[in-house]
């Protein structure tokens, strides 16, 4: 799975142009798959047939990343945001377009570094002046950032998008794992615009029309130096989601997954997470709404060029995952009731 | 139903437990309420109760279908994690206001319920400046009385939280105060509308929703409305009663009747047939503008599929997402009064009517 | 009839004197037209044509404010609806009502204020409306609660070839639109012109659910701040350089194909045009965007300075460049 996430993070998928992912994945799941096809606005669906229920898995294949909204006279870019960045952790760093150009980004003269906003943020392409750099780059053209994947001694590893390359990866492998024939449908979501308010995953709910929702994406954690009281580390198992801005997850779905978990002695958290939604908040609100839940990936560092995770966790989240598809749901046509 | 078993009625929904996301406590009573005055009760997938009181039709075409919704969660806090030394700490579900919760009692619903408290530091051992702030939520924790190998045992990372308080009558008899009456006092009105519309003549088709997971963003009520798709909806909830150093005319009054909303997210038509209702049977209502977000049932339901016309009626209510909510009954019947009349008013022509308007 | 646009009142959620206008435009014109529970207004030219015809959107509501008490003395506290900077409110006059009863905007004379409060703006809770009345008995004969107002503006031209008055955004959309549905062609398309954007794009959720296109184009008024004290950086769209295509704002983020379509239009057709170099603020875009299984959507604007005050300005050959390149895009999507 190390060689499947570092293909997939060091791949260019900023909120809006995540073709390059997606025809990756598209690449490596296709024969895994009953039915294979995106929708208008660039949704992945990798369906495996069968009879209702049919549960729709969802993981986000955007990250996010910048785009140039100017080019000065100089050659200089101006930047906004491509989701939730912190213009701070964006100094120094290099992005890279989709044509392979990098830049680095820089502050304006600043009398205290807490004047930092992104009208005070600038990237350097390295073109002389305008003519040159409008040559290189559009207005309009979106960049992430360019770190690579680094393996750490131990099960842990780093990188960019992490969030949710990782999630995209548990799909994946768990798609690789399941029999030909499940005891009911399973439709595998590899989502656009998660990082821009789960603009995929709402219309992908409404197209599919799935009995159940669930969400794979990374989660914070609480085992950092002076972190927040969060009871999820990193190391002790996928986790469970409970709740987060974006939803309550739906308590039948909730149970599910811990006694799959159980049963089989996967280890894993509840998770409890503060700020932040993900996908499966878009699911369970479609149409007449979606018993949903989600599992996720504890990860350091989220929305930063060195995102960590360790890889025991998504073995482990594949795990769940396999399990959880692979046992019959009840449920009832006529009533799919609380 | 008379006017003192709707009070016990709302004492007992007020005492009950139902935080956002776990309000099966709350549901399972409004349905064994409203059981008895309609033809049909079902959960959608969402959760949300649906109780169906078809109306007199005899005119052979569709029914129109008007839908009261009132929410039935309430605010509450959710465990996040086990500390040593057996404290719990907390994160809110829906507007907690941390500067009202030291030494607030609580409910954690984990193996079993059991009581707790959110602590609070000594004044003694404060310095002049920390007591002249305010302690954010992520430092405030709840003491359950176990140390933190029974806490693990009891309580689970995700368990629920809710306000304890007992309700109560005050002495003039008007007055109820307690936690939860936002929106236990809108489930209220419900039950006391079914009740009051099994006398009373009525050509539509009523479809009492109590909604889920209101105070964390409308979701039970964006749910139902799809599915429901009703021609006509009407939110009952609560509004801001008017109190010491509050803005005058922004706030209302208790006791002078329940609140009908007028703005963008309301329909104009229905509006004036609520005001005219009590008009024509001299029920006191009160008018609150609202230029933009009702932050009600009502803001989902409007722009549910193709738009359905919406209305909102409040019951003003003091001391807001505390557990010292208080409401005057007489509101609360006034506006069962007002419901009762402008549905029995009702008929399809009103809704060809509206769209001239 | 820019002029006649923006001069009529249409607060969001009370826009059917804008309403009655367009339909007025439109009778007897062969467009079949209706109108939906929220008051969203749809034409539809040349139905039958197309299958999916492609949609086009802009919003007839305006920014304004609600009365929403009555002092003791007879002066009137308001809230303002959508958003305006409480600093341009001092000091503007205003018609309240379905009557358009005048009133002005007061505050606390200069002169009476203290040094400190001199330099700080008013703050909205501080304004009223003063609308002559002496009392609240007699306030309340002619004004309840709820009406709205908005500000007492007439549109006029000035200078070379640029008009100002209230409410281009998105009265210009209007126009637009009303333009194209107006003149002799045989393009298909459903034009929604739509309410309460201002108060989060709520008309569009239900239109676009409701007209289910494939591809939809929103038709707006934007931000420009080509004027002194804005770095050219932060100018986000520049008067007289043509129509802003969106790259993205905070409902949307214009699917690319769609923007280089745009782009490709233009170019054909000699169009001037400029990016919006902005992304925040937002449009219908979203709301059409992501509605049922996902809408191709992109965002033109008529750039606009001094936007959501009582006076902006706008340049007339922006204004035909946009109905330009709104008909050229509708012409490449028959």
């Amino acid at each position: 799975m190390e060689e499947l996430i570092k293909s997939l993070t060091e791949t260019f998928g900023p909120s809006g142009e995540e073709e390059t992912v997606r025809t990756m994945i598209a690449d490596l799941v296709r024969d895994r798959t009953d039915r294979l096809f995106e929708d208008s606005l660039g949704n992945l669906y990798a369906v495996k047939e069968g009879d209702r229920p049919r549960i729709m898995i969802s993981a986000h294949m955007d990250e996010i990343g910048v785009m140039v909204t100017s080019i000065d006279e100089n050659g200089f870019l101006r930047l906004a945001p491509l989701g939730r960045v912190n213009p701070v952790m964006l100094l120094g760093q290099r992005i890279r377009f989709k044509n392979g150009l990098t830049g680095s980004v820089y502050h304006e003269k600043l009398k205290d570094l807490k004047e930092l906003d992104w009208d005070k943020l600038y990237a350097d392409v390295g073109q002389k002046d305008a003519a040159s750099a409008e040559g290189a780059v559009k207005i309009g053209d979106q960049a992430c950032l360019a770190q690579p994947f680094n393996s750490l001694p131990g099960s842990r590893c780093l990188a960019k998008a992490m969030d949710d390359r990782a999630g995209c990866a548990v799909l994946i492998e768990t798609l690789r794992r399941l029999p030909a024939r499940l005891p009911q449908e399973a439709c595998f979501v590899f989502s656009i615009q998660e990082e821009l308010g789960l603009r995929g995953a709402k219309t992908a709910a409404y197209r599919y029309e799935p009995d159940f929702g669930i969400a794979v994406d990374v989660t914070l954690v609480g085992d950092t130096p002076k972190a927040s009281t969060m009871a999820v580390s990193l190391g002790k198992g996928p986790t469970i989601k409970v709740k987060d801005s974006s939803i309550l997850c739906h308590p039948r779905v909730r149970q599910l997954m811990v006694e799959t978990a159980k049963k089989n002695d996967i280890p894993y958290q509840m998770e409890v997470l503060e700020r932040g939604g993900t996908d499966a908040g878009a699911i369970h609100l479609s149409r007449e709404g979606v018993p949903s839940g989600a599992i996720s990936i504890p990860c350091r560092y989220v929305h930063s060029p060195s995102e960590m995770i360790d890889l025991k966790d998504a073995a482990n989240a594949v795990e769940v995952l396999v399990k959880l598809l692979t046992k019959e749901w009840s449920f009832s046509e006529e009533s799919n009731v609380f | 139903m008379n006017e003192d078993k709707i009070i016990n009625a709302l004492l007992e929904l007020s005492e009950m437990a139902a935080v956002s996301g776990g309000e099966e406590a709350a549901v399972a009573a409004a349905a064994r309420y409203l059981k008895t005055y309609v033809s049909d009760i079902k959960r959608d997938c969402f959760g949300n109760l649906l109780a169906f009181k078809p109306g007199e039709n005899a005119t052979g075409r569709p029914a129109l279908t008007i839908a009261l919704v009132a929410h039935a969660d309430e605010i509450g806090a959710m465990v996040t994690k086990i500390e040593p030394g057996g404290f719990l700490r907390f994160t809110p579900i829906g507007g907690l206001d941390p500067r009202t919760l030291p030494g607030q009692p609580v409910t954690v619903h984990g193996k079993k319920k059991f009581p707790g408290v959110i602590g609070a530091a000594p004044p003694h051992l404060l310095t002049k400046k920390e007591r002249g702030e305010t302690t954010p939520m992520e430092k405030l924790f709840i003491d359950i009385g176990m140390d933190q190998e029974q806490a693990a045992d009891k309580v689970k990372v995700g368990d629920i939280i809710s306000l304890e308080q007992h309700p109560v009558a005050l002495k003039n008899g008007k007055m109820m105060t307690g936690k939860s009456l936002d929106n236990r006092a809108g489930i209220a009105v419900l039950i006391a509308c079914a009740a009051g519309l099994s006398r009373l003549y009525h050509s539509v088709d009523v479809v009492f929703i109590a909604s889920l997971q209101e105070e964390v963003g409308l979701r039970g009520a964006i749910t139902a409305a799809y599915g429901l798709n009703p021609d006509l909806a009407v939110a009952i909830d609560v509004t801001h009663g008017d109190a010491p150093e509050l803005e005058e005319g922004r706030f209302f009054k208790l006791g002078k009747g329940p609140v009908v909303a007028k703005g963008p997210n309301l329909h104009p038509a229905l509006v004036d047939r609520l005001e005219k209702t009590a008009g024509k049977y001299f029920l006191p209502v009160q008018r609150e503008p609202i230029p933009d977000h009702s932050g009600t049932d009502a803001w989902a339901f409007q722009v549910a599929r193709e738009g359905i016309p919406t209305a909102l009626l409040s019951i003003p209510l003091r001391y807001m997402h505390t557990a010292v909510e208080m409401i005057n009954l007489d509101d609360l019947f006034n506006c069962v009064k007002v419901l009762g009349y402008f549905i029995g008013g009702l008929n399809r022509t009103f809704l060809e009517d509206m769209k001239k308007c | 009839m820019l002029s006649e646009l923006a001069d009529i009142q249409g607060v969001s959620g009370d826009e059917a004197k804008v309403r009655r206008f367009i339909s007025e435009k439109l009778a007897g014109r062969g467009i079949e037209t209706s109108v939906d529970t929220m008051g969203n207004f749809i034409a539809r030219k040349n139905r039958g044509k197309l299958a999916t015809p492609p949609m086009l959107s802009a919003h007839m509501d305006e920014v304004g404010l609600m009365i929403t008490s009555i002092r003791q003395g007879g002066l009137l506290n308001f809230q303002t609806v959508g958003g305006i900077d409480s600093r341009v409110l001092v000091a503007k006059r205003v018609k309240i009502g379905r009557e358009g009863l005048r009133g002005v905007i007061g505050a606390k004379p200069i002169h009476l204020q203290k040094k400190e409060e001199q330099e700080k703006p008013y703050k909205q809770e501080s304004l009223y409306i003063d609308a002559g009345f002496n009392s609240r008995e007699e306030a309340e004969k002619y004004i309840s609660t709820g009406d709205y107002a908005v500000f007492d503006v007439s549109c006029i031209k000035m200078g070379n070839g640029f008009y100002r008055g209230k409410a281009f955004d998105d009265r210009a959309g209007c126009l637009v639109l009303l333009e194209l549905l107006l003149e002799n062609s045989d393009l298909c398309f459903n034009a929604a012109f739509t309410v309460q954007e201002e108060v989060g794009t709520r008309g569009a959720m239900v239109t676009a659910y409701t007209l289910q296109p494939q591809k939809a184009l929103v038709v707006e008024a934007t931000a420009s701040a080509d004027t002194p004290e804005t770095e050219k950086e932060m100018s986000s769209t520049i008067l007289g350089k043509g129509p802003a295509i969106s790259l993205m704002d905070k409902t949307i983020l214009v699917d690319r194909k769609m923007r280089d379509e745009l782009a490709d239009c233009a170019v054909r057709a000699g169009i001037p045009f400029q990016f919006r170099r902005f992304t925040g603020a937002g449009t219908e875009g979203g709301a059409i965007a992501y509605s049922r299984e996902g809408v191709k959507t992109a965002v033109i604007a008529v750039p606009c300075r001094y936007i959501h005050s009582p006076h902006c300005v706008l340049k007339e050959s922006d204004l035909q460049a946009t109905v330009s390149l709104a008909r050229a895009w509708l012409e490449n999507n028959q």
